[in-house]
C-alpha cells in the first residue's frame, strides 16, 4: 500500500518539479512549485513524520510560496524587458547543476540504494513529542545556533530595507 | 480676527493619553453604543402595508373638481397651462351643447385635459392660477411605471368621481 | 477499517459539511438583519416570515446570473480561485471536536472527523492556504485593482499569521498538546483557557478577524480604494463562492476560538448527568451556542468599528501584536515556573 503510494507521490513530485522548470509563465511556475511541496508533504506523512509534514505545509506552502508569488506579482515580466543571459552564464549554470546532480547520485549510491523498500528504524521519531525531545536534548546547540543564524538574517534584511541608517 | 458669530470652534490636536492610544476602550465604548441601538424601538414604517399620514400642505396628484351639482368646474381658460413652469399641462377647449348643463358648469369646457406626470414638478402653481377652483393637488403620491405613456394623465384619471 | 467505521465517518462528514453550509447561509441573513438592528432599521423582511427565505433567494439569484470571464483572464486560474477559497474554508472543520463520544448500537462514535496529534498546526496550515484563493483569483482577473487586493491580502495574512502563531504558543505551553480534542478535554467544568490566557485570547481574536478578512481588517475588498477588491471581475456563483467562503471561515474560526479558549463542548456540572449520550448532546448544543455567540460578535464588531488604513493595519500587526504575543509567552513561561502547571 505505502509502497505504491510512495511511487505515485514521487511521480507527482517529479512531474510538477519538471513543470516548474518548463512553465513559460512565472506565476504558473510558482503554482506548480506549490504542488511539488504538497506532494513532498504527503511523502513526509507516509514516513510518519507528522510534525515535519505540517511544518513543510505551513512554512513552505503557506508562507514562502505566498511571498514568492507576492514578489512575482510586483515584477513586470514581459519578454521585451527580460534581459538575455550571456552564454557564459548559461554554461556556468549547466556545470553547477551537473555537479549538484553528481553529488546527489553519489550520495544515493553511497547509502546503498537498490530495490530494498525503505524501513524506518524508529517509526515514532517524527511525532511532535519525540522530535521535540530529540531537538531540545541531543541537538540543543545546533538548534540554537540555527535560530541565531535566522535572527542575524532577519536583522540583515531590516538593515538592507532601511534607507538611511542614521 | 474677530469672528462674526460665536459659533467658531478652535481645533486643538492634543497628545493622546495611554488609554486613548491603546484604542480598546474606544472600541468597547463603540460596541456598547451599537448594542444600545440594537434594542431600541425601530422607527421603520412598513410602507405598502401602513402609510404615514400626509401633512396638511402636501401636494400630490392633481384632481379636477366638480361643483355641488356634479358638473365639472373647469372652463378651459388655459391659465393653469400658462402658469405651469414645467409646461406639463395641455388642453383642448370645446363648447357646451344644450342639454349638457349637468355635465359642465360653464359654456366652455375642456374636452381634452392632459398632464404629463414626468414633467410635472408638483409646484402647485396651477392650483393657485385657477380662477374657478377647478384643480387641486390633493391626491396620492404619483405611482411608478414601466411605460412612458402611462404617465400622461387624461381626464379619465384626473376628474374627480361624481358624488352620488 | 471496517464498513461501519467508514459509514460513520461519512455520515459525520456530510453532517458537518451540511451544518456549516446552513450556518454560513443563515449568517448572511443574520449579518443583514443585525446590521439593520444596529442602525435602528428592520433589515430584510420580505422573503418569507421575517425574511427567513432571503438566503435562498440570494442563492437563486447568484446561480441564475450571467457568468462572465474576462477575455484576457487566465481561465483555469480564474475558476480555480473561488474553488480554492471554498475548499480551504470547508476542510478546516475536520479537526474540530464537536462533542464527547456517543455510544450508539454498541459502538463508541467520536464526534470528530480526525483526531490528529498536530490538530492546531493543521488548522494553521489550512488557514495559510486560504490566501491562495484570493491571490490566484486576484491575479487571474487581469485587473489592477484585483491584483492590488491580492497583494494586500497576501501580506496581511502572512503578517497576522505570525502574531496568531505566537499567541497560540503561550496556550500550547500550558496545555502541552497540539490535539484539539485533548485541549478541549482539559477545560472540563469552568476551567476555560481564556481565564489563564486573556491576553493570548485577545491577540488570537484580533488575528482571526484579520485572517477572515472581516471588518475592521477587510482591506482586500476595500470598496473605497479597490472597487470590489479581489472579486471585482467575478460574477454569478463564483462571486458567491468568495462571499460564502468568508462566512464559512467566520464559522470555523468561531469554532476554533470556542474550542481553544472557551472550553469547547464543556459546560459546568457536566459530570452530574449520568447518561453519557445526553451529556454529549448537551455538549454539542453548548458548543454551537458558543460558536453562534462568536459569530454574533463578529457581526457586532463589523457594524461598529470602521476599517483600518493599510499602514495602520501593518503597524498593528508588526509593532503591537507580535511584541505583545512575545511578552505573553514570557509571562506564561514565568507563570508556569512559579505556579507549576
Amino acid at each position: 500500500m505505502s509502497h505504491s503510494l510512495f511511487y505515485l507521490l514521487s511521480f507527482i513530485t517529479l512531474f510538477f518539479a519538471l513543470l516548474v522548470v518548463f512553465a513559460k509563465n512565472p506565476i504558473h511556475s510558482a503554482l506548480y512549485m506549490v504542488m511539488t511541496f504538497f506532494a513532498i508533504t504527503c511523502q513526509y506523512l507516509i514516513l510518519n513524520a507528522q510534525f515535519l509534514a505540517i511544518v513543510n505545509f505551513i512554512v513552505y506552502m503557506g508562507a514562502i510560496m505566498v511571498l514568492i508569488l507576492f514578489s512575482i506579482m510586483f515584477l513586470n515580466l514581459n519578454q521585451a524587458t527580460e534581459p538575455q543571459k550571456s552564454s557564459l552564464l548559461k554554461f556556468a549554470g549547466v556545470i553547477s547543476a551537473g555537479l549538484l546532480m553528481l553529488t546527489l547520485v553519489g550520495a544515493i549510491l553511497k547509502t546503498g540504494g537498490g530495490d530494498v523498500p525503505f524501513e524506518l528504524i524508529k517509526p515514532d521519531i517524527g511525532l511532535v513529542k519525540n522530535l521535540g525531545k530529540v531537538l531540545f536534548n541531543e541537538f540543543l546547540l545546533p538548534f540554537e545556533i540555527a535560530s541565531v543564524l535566522l535572527l542575524s538574517a532577519m536583522v540583515g534584511a531590516v538593515l538592507l530595507a532601511k534607507k538611511d541608517i542614521n | 480676527m474677530n469672528s462674526l458669530t460665536n459659533r467658531k470652534k478652535v481645533l486643538e490636536s492634543k497628545q493622546m493619553n495611554f488609554w486613548e492610544r491603546i484604542y480598546l476602550p474606544a472600541i468597547i465604548n463603540g460596541l456598547s453604543i451599537t448594542m444600545k441601538h440594537f434594542f431600541k424601538k425601530r422607527t421603520t414604517v412598513y410602507y405598502p402595508e401602513e402609510k404615514r399620514s400626509f401633512s396638511e400642505n402636501f401636494r400630490g396628484l392633481h384632481s379636477l373638481k366638480r361643483d355641488e351639482n356634479g358638473a365639472e368646474r373647469c372652463t378651459a381658460c388655459g391659465l393653469c397651462a400658462l402658469s405651469c413652469p414645467a409646461e406639463a399641462i395641455t388642453m383642448t377647449a370645446a363648447e357646451r351643447k344644450p342639454g349638457e348643463e349637468h355635465l359642465y358648469r360653464e359654456e366652455k369646457y375642456a374636452s381634452v385635459y392632459e398632464i404629463n406626470m414626468l414633467r410635472c414638478i408638483f409646484c402647485g402653481f396651477c392650483e393657485e392660477a385657477c380662477p374657478k377652483a377647478a384643480i387641486y393637488l390633493d391626491g396620492d403620491i404619483a405611482k411608478a411605471g414601466y411605460i412612458r405613456d402611462e404617465f400622461i394623465f387624461g381626464k379619465d384619471k384626473l376628474t374627480e368621481p361624481v358624488i352620488k | 477499517m471496517d464498513i461501519a467505521f467508514i459509514i460513520e465517518k461519512l455520515i459525520l462528514i456530510s453532517a458537518i459539511l451540511g451544518i456549516s453550509l446552513v450556518i454560513a447561509m443563515y449568517t448572511t441573513l443574520a449579518e443583514r438583519k443585525f446590521a439593520g438592528f444596529f442602525q435602528d432599521r428592520v433589515g430584510p423582511n420580505r422573503a418569507g416570515p421575517w425574511g427567513l427565505l432571503q438566503p435562498l433567494a440570494d442563492g437563486v439569484k447568484l446561480f441564475t446570473k450571467e457568468e462572465i470571464i474576462p477575455t484576457h483572464a487566465s481561465t483555469f486560474l480564474f475558476v480555480l480561485g473561488p474553488s480554492l477559497s471554498m475548499f480551504t474554508a470547508c476542510i478546516t472543520t475536520a479537526v474540530i471536536p464537536w462533542g464527547q463520544d456517543l455510544f450508539l448500537f454498541g459502538r463508541q462514535i467520536s464526534l470528530q472527523v480526525a483526531d490528529i496529534n498536530v490538530g492546531v498546526l493543521y488548522v494553521f496550515g489550512v488557514v495559510s492556504l486560504g490566501v491562495y484563493g484570493v491571490m490566484i483569483g486576484g491575479w487571474a482577473s487581469n485587473n489592477k485593482f484585483s491584483l492590488l487586493a491580492a497583494v494586500r491580502s497576501a501580506s496581511q495574512n502572512i503578517s497576522y499569521e505570525i502574531a496568531m502563531g505566537l499567541s497560540i504558543i503561550a496556550l500550547l505551553m500550558m496545555t502541552g498538546t497540539l490535539s484539539l480534542r485533548e485541549i478541549s478535554e482539559q477545560q472540563s467544568g469552568m476551567n476555560w483557557n481564556v481565564f489563564y490566557q486573556p491576553l493570548g485570547f485577545l491577540i488570537f481574536m484580533i488575528c482571526s478577524f484579520a485572517e477572515t478578512n472581516r471588518t475592521p481588517f477587510d482591506l482586500p475588498e476595500c470598496e473605497t480604494e479597490l472597487v470590489g477588491g479581489h472579486h471585482t471581475e467575478y460574477s454569478s456563483m463564483k462571486l458567491g463562492f468568495y462571499l460564502f467562503a468568508e462566512y464559512i471561515n467566520m464559522f470555523v474560526s468561531s469554532a476554533i476560538m470556542a474550542s481553544l479558549y472557551f472550553g469547547g463542548y464543556n459546560y459546568p456540572f457536566m459530570h452530574l448527568i449520568s447518561n453519557p449520550n445526553i451529556a454529549a448532546l448537551i455538549g454539542v448544543a453548548v458548543f454551537f451556542t458558543k460558536i453562534l455567540l462568536f459569530i454574533f460578535f463578529f457581526i457586532w464588531v463589523r457594524w461598529t468599528v470602521p476599517r483600518f488604513r493599510y499602514d495602520q493595519l501593518m503597524k498593528l500587526g508588526w509593532k503591537v501584536l507580535i511584541p505583545l504575543a512575545i511578552v505573553n509567552i514570557a509571562l506564561t513561561g514565568t507563570g508556569i515556573l512559579i505556579f507549576g502547571k
